[in-house]
């Protein structure tokens, strides 16, 4: 490997390097390029979202359980609230699926309108108390052991995906530059310019955004040589029902929640399927996550136990993913005065809810560091693919060459689509958060061969080895 | 988009699926002179999992002569041109509707197709890793036979070297055979058997091709981070070792690829993973037949080919009958563990009796004893057996002198020691 210490990424003094292209990246990105900045995104995988946003519950939330007060809090609602607003024109699906916190003792119903209260001061005032009655009118699926809930109406469904690759990729359309397989190195910051070192080579800016997740504490120690918390990953099992089972609820089904987590959920997927968890499970590694048999079957009994008719449904998918959290329970954004360093750590469950949010935020952060930009009047729109089951997809259009995935109905115009532009997958996992190929029940038994013959050249991990070697 | 060219499409019958049963089928409603016979294949050719099982046994019962899976399937799509019916690959059937209708898209666009009947022909596939979750990580490296096979014979492309297979069915042999063919070593086949689930001389095959076999062997974890390195095994007694490897080979536990009648309209049996049929094939929704391998998991092309070519014929039959619906008359069920499906679900008492010759079953697991099939307290038949999981069980309809005065009974089979 050559060094890369003589090489620049871009001659270019960019006003912002986002580093880290997850979720929150991706809306710092979109924000800061609309509001005038020259951005970069710097990101150490060769696919966007391959950290902590690539496994969540795919829920848009409202913020009716988040702590009062708190950055979160207001994150998220400025974040649902945005969604709702660019949804449509940046192509991305929203499925209104409202949620309901279902009690199933005593204990928990006893809880339920402190749960109701804390909704209503959140600001989520349509959020109500319903009986039994209502729940299976609703639910009829659902055990009969449920005994209340409350109902959350604005909890709704997206494409955990599609939104930060819509997010970056107006981002990228209006301006922005993205460096991928870099990983930052180190970094000196002299007389208001950051030199930042990474694995392909360096680049400068005028402010840094840590946004690196998972290694969020790790990266401001390369910058700065020290970080005011430590990420403790905390790994959340999920297993994924066959899309007939998206039949049996309508509503996400919460349960009461405890300190240490949201609980295990139970939900319907915006491409057609159901899903429960996560777990949460505190373990030492950032990037491994594996799934094991025994706390799945868990999982599919506590399913089995809130929809009774789930204990037939077969599995499609099982799958792990890790969550940036710290020390503490709340966001750990900061600014490092002085050093032009903005560090967004600690989003750890509520990042796909919040990003719109938290990009506003941080840009009222830097802001107030007296950076001034003109803000773009007419930003360019990205050019998303739709991959959510209730929409009018790519199968359903002329001239779409051909179905390779047949559980997921992906064409082969989706997948050449995905494979080229400035975020081109450069890994099957890449081509599957683009696209959902081989994410369906046969997992790849039928087009693995052929979608082997289509990405040939494209993955940096072919999906085929040379015998010969 | 308004201009989108949706198209119709009328036809006496419509065929779900290009693989050996939706063939001959086909071939046997031409060979009864219906008019129009149209095969609705997803894949770019026509011919199903033969296609991609590169070495013999293929087409004794057929065609007489030992032919490979893809000379197999060639000489099914002939035979079916030969007779006129109109095979449309690169269809996909998307949706169901009642009254026979299909949703279907194609590359130009989407047809919506009108059939007097449908035979739903999908076959079935073998479980992935998820479904039977298997704990670990997600690297690149983990297949099933039918991906590793369509990989190495459709394409000429080898996904691992030394992968560690697991399964002791007839496609874990197949697929054993396959690596052999392609340079590929495993590391080794295991399987938490205790025996070997397909027919005594495959046992022998590992060890001539110089792959150890371990019995009551699971996978408790895979690692790697792009690709495989290594799987973690535990045997029956709890001791854990670690192979290295570059793949995992998931074979066979086949399931109905159902999910289309699953997500419409038609009732589906859980036990067999497929539609709930009468002994003439007729779905829930009468005008909807199935046969072959959707089934239930899992027969041979031959035994498909046949249930395909008798179908065929009782849906010749039907026609112009105006969908009569079956009676429902009889059910066929089971209550005992160690059964895990009875097919068919239901028997239709008509005059003359016709239909499947047997009910077919499997067992779950190994079971030594007497297999009684009743009705309320009346012993139809009983047969001492020595059940294997995973091989055919055959009860004939004959033997169980159903008359027209059971109409509303349940039949129930269950072992007896």
């Amino acid at each position: 490997m050559t060094s890369p210490t003589n090489i620049r990424l871009s001659a270019d003094i960019f006003d912002v390097v986002v580093i880290g292209a997850g979720v929150v990246g991706c809306a710092i990105a979109r924000r800061f390029t609309l509001e005038g900045a020259r951005v970069a995104v710097i990101e150490k995988a060769s696919d966007i979202l391959d950290g902590a946003s690539k496994a969540n519950s795919a829920i848009l939330h409202t913020g009716f359980d988040a702590p009062e007060n708190s950055i979160e809090l207001d994150c998220i609602r400025k974040g649902h609230a945005e969604y709702l607003d660019i949804y449509r024109e940046m192509g991305l699906p929203l499925d209104r699926s409202g949620a309901y916190v279902v009690a199933w003792s005593d204990e928990e119903c006893d809880r339920l309108d402190d749960i109701l209260t804390q909704a209503h001061e959140n600001g989520v005032t349509d959020a109500r108390r319903i009986g039994a009655a209502e729940l299976q009118r609703n639910e009829p699926q659902l055990s009969t052991q449920a005994l209340a809930a409350v109902a959350v109406p604005g909890e709704s469904l997206i494409d955990p995906w599609s939104a930060p690759y819509a997010y970056l990729g107006q981002a990228l359309k209006n301006g922005a530059e993205i460096f991928l397989s870099a990983e930052i190195t180190g970094g000196t910051f002299d007389s208001g310019i950051w030199q930042l070192e990474t694995s392909r080579g360096g680049v400068s800016c005028r402010t840094v955004i840590n946004c690196a997740g998972l290694y969020g504490d790790l990266v401001d120690e390369r910058l700065i040589g020290r970080s005011k918390f430590t990420i403790k990953p905390r790994k959340g099992q999920f297993a994924v029902f066959d899309k007939a089972a998206s039949e049996l609820i309508n509503a996400v089904i919460l349960p009461v929640p405890t300190e240490i987590t949201k609980g295990i959920v139970l939900c319907r997927t915006i491409f057609g399927n159901l899903l429960v968890g996560p777990t949460a499970e505190e373990q030492d590694s950032r990037a491994i996550a594996a799934t094991d048999e025994e706390t799945l079957q868990m999982l599919l009994g506590a399913a089995a136990e809130k929809i009774p008719a789930l204990a037939q449904m077969p599995v499609t998918a099982i799958y792990a993913g890790l969550r940036p959290a710290t020390e503490q329970k709340n966001y750990r954004i900061d600014v490092q005065n002085n050093q032009n360093l903005i560090t967004v750590g600690g989003i750890r469950s509520t990042g796909l809810s919040a990003a719109l949010g938290i990009a506003r935020y941080v840009f009222s952060l830097y802001q107030q560091q007296g950076a001034s930009h003109q803000e773009i009047t007419d930003p360019d729109l990205p050019d998303m693919g739709m991959l959510a089951d209730r929409c009018l997809r790519d199968w359903q259009q002329p001239d779409h060459g051909e179905i390779v995935c047949h559980c997921e109905l992906v064409t082969k115009r989706e997948i050449e689509k995905a494979l080229n532009g400035p975020l081109a997958a450069r890994s099957l996992a890449g081509l599957k958060r683009q696209t959902r190929v081989t994410m369906g029940r046969c997992q790849g038994f039928y087009c693995l061969a052929r979608l082997s013959e289509l990405t040939d050249g494209y993955f940096e991990q072919s999906l085929t080895v040379d015998p010969q070697s | 988009m308004n201009d989108s060219p949706l198209n119709r499409l009328q036809c006496d019958v419509a065929i779900v699926g290009g693989g050996p049963a939706g063939l001959a089928a086909a071939v046997t409603l031409k060979q009864q002179g219906i008019g129009t016979v149209i095969v609705f294949e997803r894949e770019s050719d026509a011919g199903g999992i033969p296609r991609h099982c590169g070495h013999p046994p293929f087409g004794l019962r057929e065609f007489r002569t030992l032919l490979t899976g893809p000379q197999y399937a060639k000489r099914l799509v002939d035979a079916a041109m030969a007779a006129n019916v109109d095979i449309r690959t690169s269809h996909t059937v998307a949706k169901m509707n009642p009254g026979a209708e299909l949703l279907i898209s194609a590359p130009k666009g989407l047809i919506t197709v009108s059939a007097d009947r449908v035979i739903l022909a999908t076959g079935v596939r073998e479980q992935p890793r998820s479904a039977r979750l298997v704990s670990g990580r997600r690297p690149l490296g983990i297949l099933n036979t039918g991906a590793l096979q369509s990989m190495i014979y459709l394409k000429g492309r080898t996904p691992f070297k030394r992968p560690v297979i697991v399964g002791s069915e007839l496609v874990s042999f197949s697929a054993l055979w396959t690596c052999c063919n392609a340079g590929i070593r495993p590391v080794a086949m295991i399987d938490d058997n205790p025996h070997v689930l397909a027919r005594w001389p495959s046992r022998y095959f590992p060890a001539l091709v110089g792959v150890p076999l371990h019995l009551q062997t699971k996978i408790v974890d895979i690692d790697g981070d792009r690709q495989v390195t290594g799987v973690t095994v535990q045997n029956a007694s709890g001791h854990k070792e670690n192979m290295s490897c570059d793949g995992v080979l998931f074979t066979g536990k086949f399931t109905p690829e159902a999910s289309l009648a699953r997500s419409g309209h038609l009732h589906m049996d859980t036990a067999s993973g497929g539609p709930v049929i009468d002994q003439y094939g007729r779905c829930s929704d009468p005008v909807y037949f199935a046969t072959g391998n959707v089934l239930r998991p899992v027969e041979t092309a031959g035994w498909s080919w046949n249930e395909g070519r008798q179908c065929g014929q009782w849906v010749a039959n039907d026609l112009g009958k105006s969908g009569q619906g079956s009676g429902d008359d009889i059910l066929v069920t089971s209550e005992d563990p160690d059964i895990k499906y009875v097919m068919p679900q239901k028997i239709t008492l008509a005059d003359p009796f016709g239909g499947m010759a047997n009910i077919q079953l499997r067992v779950t697991k190994r079971r030594e004893g007497t297999l009684v099939v009743r009705a309320g307290d009346t012993v139809l038949f009983r047969q001492k057996l020595d059940a294997f999981p995973e091989r055919r069980i055959l009860v004939p309809l004959d033997k169980l002198q159903l008359t027209s005065d059971m109409a509303g009974a349940e039949i129930n089979l269950a072992f007896e020691e």
